[in-house]
C-alpha cells in the first residue's frame, strides 16, 4: 500500500477502484462466478452426454431428451455460462500471448465467434424443446 | 498500429516451458489449465453442431450420429471428459488459491498431483456409469 502522500491517484479514482482497464476487478470476478456456477452444470452435461453416446444412435432418444423442460433450461444455463467463462478464458490467452493490431483482431474473432455459437446452440435447444 | 513501438519491442520473460527455467510439475499442470480451457472453447463448436443437427431432424443428426458412435468419435468425446474434468478439478485448486489457502509450495504441489488423479477418476467414472446404466 502506498502512503497517500506517494499516491497520484484522485481521492475518487481511488474509492473507485477501477483501474487503468477502467472495469477494476470485474473480469477476475465473473470469471470466478461463472466458474463456480459451472461446476454442478458441468459435471450434469459430462454425465448426460456420456449417457447418451454409451446409448443407441436413436435420433428420438436424443431429441427426447433435449425437449425435457427440465433437461432443456439446464442445457440454456450450461450453454450460457459455459461460453461465457470461455469468452473470459480465451480473451486472458490472447492478452497474454498476442500484441498489438493481432491483439486487437484475434479479440474481436473470439468475442464473435463465441456470440454467434451461444445463439446457435441456444436457438437450437429452444426449437427442440418448443416444437 | 503498424510500426512497433519502443513497449512492444521490449524483452519479454522467456516462457515457463523450455530450456531457460528448472522443469516444474506446477508449471505444467498450469499451462495443462488454458491447453484445456481453449480444447473445450473449441468444444463448444461441436456441441453447437450437435444441438442444430437434432433440431434439424432425423436427416441432420443421421449424417452426425455415425461419427459420435463410431470410435474416433467416443475417443475424442473421452478426451473431452478427461479435458473438462482437468479444467474442472484444476479450477478448484485455483480458487482456493485465490481466497489464500494452498498456497505454499508443498501444499500446491501435492494438491497438483491430487488434482489430476481426481479428474481421471472423474473421467472413468463417468463413462463406467454410463457403460452400466
Amino acid at each position: 500500500m502506498a502512503k497517500t502522500s506517494e499516491d497520484l491517484r484522485s481521492p475518487l479514482s481511488r474509492a473507485r477502484g477501477l483501474g487503468s482497464a477502467k472495469d477494476g476487478v470485474h473480469h477476475f470476478w465473473v470469471q470466478r462466478v461463472s466458474a463456480l456456477a459451472l461446476v454442478p452444470l458441468a459435471l450434469w452435461f459430462a454425465f448426460s452426454v456420456a449417457m447418451l453416446a454409451t446409448g443407441p444412435a436413436d435420433y428420438y432418444a436424443v431429441h427426447y431428451w433435449v425437449s425435457a423442460p427440465s433437461v432443456a433450461v439446464v442445457l440454456v444455463l450450461f450453454l450460457a455460462t459455459a461460453l461465457y467463462h470461455s469468452v473470459l478464458g480465451v480473451q486472458e490467452v490472447i492478452v497474454d500471448y498476442a500484441v498489438g493490431s493481432l491483439r486487437l483482431t484475434l479479440l474481436l474473432i473470439s468475442k464473435l465467434l463465441h456470440a454467434v455459437i451461444a445463439a446457435a446452440a441456444i436457438f437450437a435447444v429452444l426449437k427442440i424443446a418448443l416444437a | 498500429m503498424s510500426t512497433k513501438t519502443p513497449a512492444q519491442s521490449r524483452p519479454l520473460s522467456p516462457f515457463m516451458l523450455g530450456q531457460y527455467y528448472r522443469f516444474q510439475w506446477s508449471s505444467l499442470l498450469s499451462f495443462g489449465h488454458r491447453i484445456t480451457g481453449i480444447g473445450l472453447s473449441l468444444g463448444t463448436l461441436l456441441l453447437a453442431i450437435w444441438l442444430i443437427a437434432i433440431a434439424g431432424g432425423p436427416q441432420w443428426y443421421g449424417a452426425l450420429a455415425p461419427h459420435l458412435h463410431a470410435w474416433y468419435g467416443q475417443l475424442l468425446l473421452i478426451c473431452w471428459t478427461w479435458a473438462l474434468m482437468y479444467h474442472l478439478c484444476n479450477g478448484i485448486r485455483h480458487l482456493f488459491w485465490d481466497i489464500g489457502r494452498g498456497f505454499d509450495l508443498k501444499t500446491a504441489e501435492r494438491s497438483g498431483y491430487v488434482m489430476v488423479v481426481s479428474s481421471l477418476i472423474l473421467t472413468a467414472a463417468v463413462w463406467v456409469v454410463a457403460h452400466l446404466a
